[in-house]
């Protein structure tokens, strides 16, 4: 049976960070960077959505966001119909459990110090599981991130595997729990290529096994295609696009969309490289443009771009954010 | 056929470790033909790094050449003292690091330290300097106010851009690139790697790029030099080396690579293993143990690098059988499960 409502649901999510000296501040003029800045969106039960974007655009911030490693400064986002910011006791203890959180490099994840057994012991004592079943639980997560013969990690240290090996223990650490969701943030961007493909393999595989809910976060178009169904691309906080992989990928709509299609390398030497369909410069989060975000480096911006912030329009079965699809 | 700008014949490097020699390059050939950019692939650890750096001479403190030459224009860079090796950098052969952050200095305006190659290297006076660098600066697509900027005012995109200025301010011969593009977002990525090009072809300079990224050597990259634990396994045009691969390691990375344009849902294919310790290397083929097409031979003797086709060289006892290992290694089951 699937329950039609979705497991996430984000309305106008906004999360800014004051920046800036005390100085500054006292002079009336705190800087505000907008991480995320209005995002909405929802995600059913067993779906995967990669969050693509350049650094900067909020990605990673929106990721934390939603498994509430940082509180929203506005908006509102709900896990299973619950709203998470007010969240406590028993019932963030059970969000918690239920919602984890994959990091980029693995070696930043787990504590040097502490063997495999022991870190991958930290949320079990956490969520109160009796020790007697510690050992077969970490053994069976290990286990399920195809690391063979697992027993054998129990006792050593992070510094005796390798990134590849590492990045699967750090899964196996998220998954120990039984999650409904899982948020990756990037998680094979410090592997070499060779191992690359056995991580992502084991976290669609895993995905799949036990019907996890998922957000994946790249900034590589070509990865989160291979992971993903959906993408939402993000530009400075907000949402540019929102749709089927696929789509974005052959026919993107938003001209950011257009753009970072475009930059992707493709192995053929001997076609033309047309320039990118984008302006130069680096989006400055202190300082967005007025109206759209995208404006001052978009190619078909007219004068209503900068008047007004575009809504999310429904174009073609997706979402696009730009005047040219208000039809 | 011109003789080649740069000729890297049977070069080894040593790293010395407590009381003994590792050997993070052993016996690497490559050539880098005049007006070429080469593109130099590897994982972590295979010594792409070590190698290119030594053609500048800038190696660690515990890193030596042990052994092979580099021929540059004919001139043997492995064995020129320091003060000529010295008066060939920037002039000759200039640098453009991966983290441009580290190798600009944060309190000097980035216009002093134009400056600083170009009349303390170059001998320009103060006003063709200046002229200079505002050339540069046009070059590279930034505007020539920010010359009086600090290097934090750039962002990471901008900052790699006036490495590769100051790179070019001596018009150089050669340029050595490593990760140039590592650090920067795809969009970045493409317009840094599309100036590098276009200088490439105005300017006649030749490159060595180091990367480990498939999609960069492919997509600008006029060859492409593949190396596996301080070996070059494979050397050859990249367009027939990423189509016809003759070495099973460069099969397998191809198959590693998620890519825009194949079909969809194909499946990546890892390479089981992790790469030999040089400390210990094996007697064989290093790359054997991770090889599905591995025989006796194979870990017994080493490969000796051979020219099947002419202008592509490999290292491989099978290389003969390359077309079939090919239709093999296409297949997913060849590689095992996901290890």
């Amino acid at each position: 049976m699937t329950d039609p409502t979705p497991l996430i649901d984000v309305t106008e999510a906004r999360l800014h960070y004051r920046v800036g000296s005390a100085v500054s501040a006292m002079m009336g003029r705190p800087a505000v960077v907008k991480a995320v800045d209005g995002v909405s969106f929802t995600l059913n039960r067993g779906e995967s959505v990669g969050l693509l974007g350049e650094s900067g655009c909020g990605k990673t911030s929106m990721g934390r966001l939603l498994v509430k490693l940082e509180q929203a400064t506005g908006g509102s986002v709900r896990f299973d119909g619950e709203e998470i910011a007010t969240l406590s006791g028993p019932a963030l203890r059970r969000f918690r459990a239920r919602s984890q959180m994959i990091f980029q490099n693995p070696f930043d994840a787990v504590n040097p110090r502490y063997s495999i057994a022991k870190s991958m012991a930290e949320p079990l004592a956490n969520a109160g599981i009796p020790k007697a079943e510690w050992r077969e639980r970490i053994i069976a997560a290990l286990d399920l991130v195809r690391l063979s013969n697992p027993a054998q990690y129990l006792d050593r240290y992070p510094h005796q595997l390798s990134g590849g090996q590492l990045q699967r223990v750090v899964m196996a650490r998220a998954l120990i729990l039984q999650p409904d969701f899982v948020v990756a943030d990037e998680p094979v961007s410090m592997l070499d290529v060779s191992v690359r493909a056995g991580v992502l393999n084991v976290f669609r595989d895993v995905r799949d096994r036990l019907g996890l809910t998922a957000i994946y976060i790249s900034h590589d178009l070509a990865l989160v295609r291979y992971v993903c169904e959906r993408t939402i691309v993000m530009y400075l906080g907000r949402v540019m696009e929102d749709g089927r992989t696929e789509d974005i990928v052959h026919r993107p709509l938003h001209p950011y969309s257009q753009a970072l299609v475009a930059a992707v390398p493709v192995p053929n030497a001997d076609q033309s490289h047309a320039p990118l369909p984008i302006g130069r410069g680096a989006p400055d989060p202190r300082n967005p443009p007025s109206g759209c975000v995208f404006r001052d480096r978009c190619p078909k911006a007219h004068a209503r771009c900068a008047a007004e912030s575009p809504k999310l329009h429904r174009v073609e079965g997706r979402g696009v954010a730009c005047h040219l699809f208000d039809t | 056929m011109t003789e080649p700008l740069l000729s890297v014949q049977n070069l080894s490097i040593a790293y010395r470790v407590g009381a003994r020699d590792i050997l993070a390059v052993s016996g690497a050939s490559f050539d880098v033909p005049r007006g070429s950019i080469v593109g130099v692939v590897g994982e972590s650890g295979c010594g792409k790094t070590t190698m290119a750096r030594a053609v500048t001479r800038v190696i660690a403190d515990n890193a030596r050449i042990s052994g092979g030459q580099m021929l540059f224009d004919g001139q043997d860079l492995a064995a020129l003292s320091e003060r000529a090796m010295n008066d060939l950098r920037w002039r000759d052969i200039a640098f453009v690091p991966q983290s441009a952050m580290n190798s600009l200095d944060p309190v000097y305006r980035v216009e002093y330290q134009l400056h600083e190659v170009l009349r303390g290297r170059g001998g320009l006076s103060k006003a063709a300097a200046q002229a200079r660098a505002v050339e540069l600066f046009e070059m590279v697509g930034i505007e020539a106010s920010r010359l009086r900027d600090f290097p934090h005012q750039f962002s990471g995109g901008m900052r790699q851009r006036v490495a590769i200025a100051l790179a070019l301010a001596l018009n150089p011969r050669l340029i050595v690139a490593d990760e140039p593009v590592t650090a920067l977002d795809v969009i970045v990525q493409r317009q840094i790697l599309d100036q590098l090009r276009e200088l490439q072809h105005k300017l006649g300079v030749s490159v060595i790029l180091v990367t480990h990224d498939i999609s960069v050597v492919a997509y600008i990259c006029d060859r492409t030099v593949v190396m596996y634990a301080g070996q070059v396994v494979e050397d050859a045009q990249t367009g027939p080396l990423l189509t016809h691969p003759l070495h099973p390691y460069t099969m397998g990375l191809k198959n590693a690579f998620p890519d825009l344009q194949s079909a969809g849902s194909g499946i990546l294919t890892p390479i089981a293993g992790a790469p030999p310790d040089l400390a210990n290397p094996p007697t064989g083929c290093r790359f054997a143990a991770r090889c599905p097409f591995a025989q006796d031979r194979c870990r017994q003797t080493p490969p000796v690098a051979q020219e099947p086709v002419p202008g592509h060289r490999v290292a491989c006892h099978r290389a003969d059988e390359a077309p079939a290992l090919r239709a093999l290694a296409a297949r997913q089951e060849t590689w095992g499960e996901m290890a």
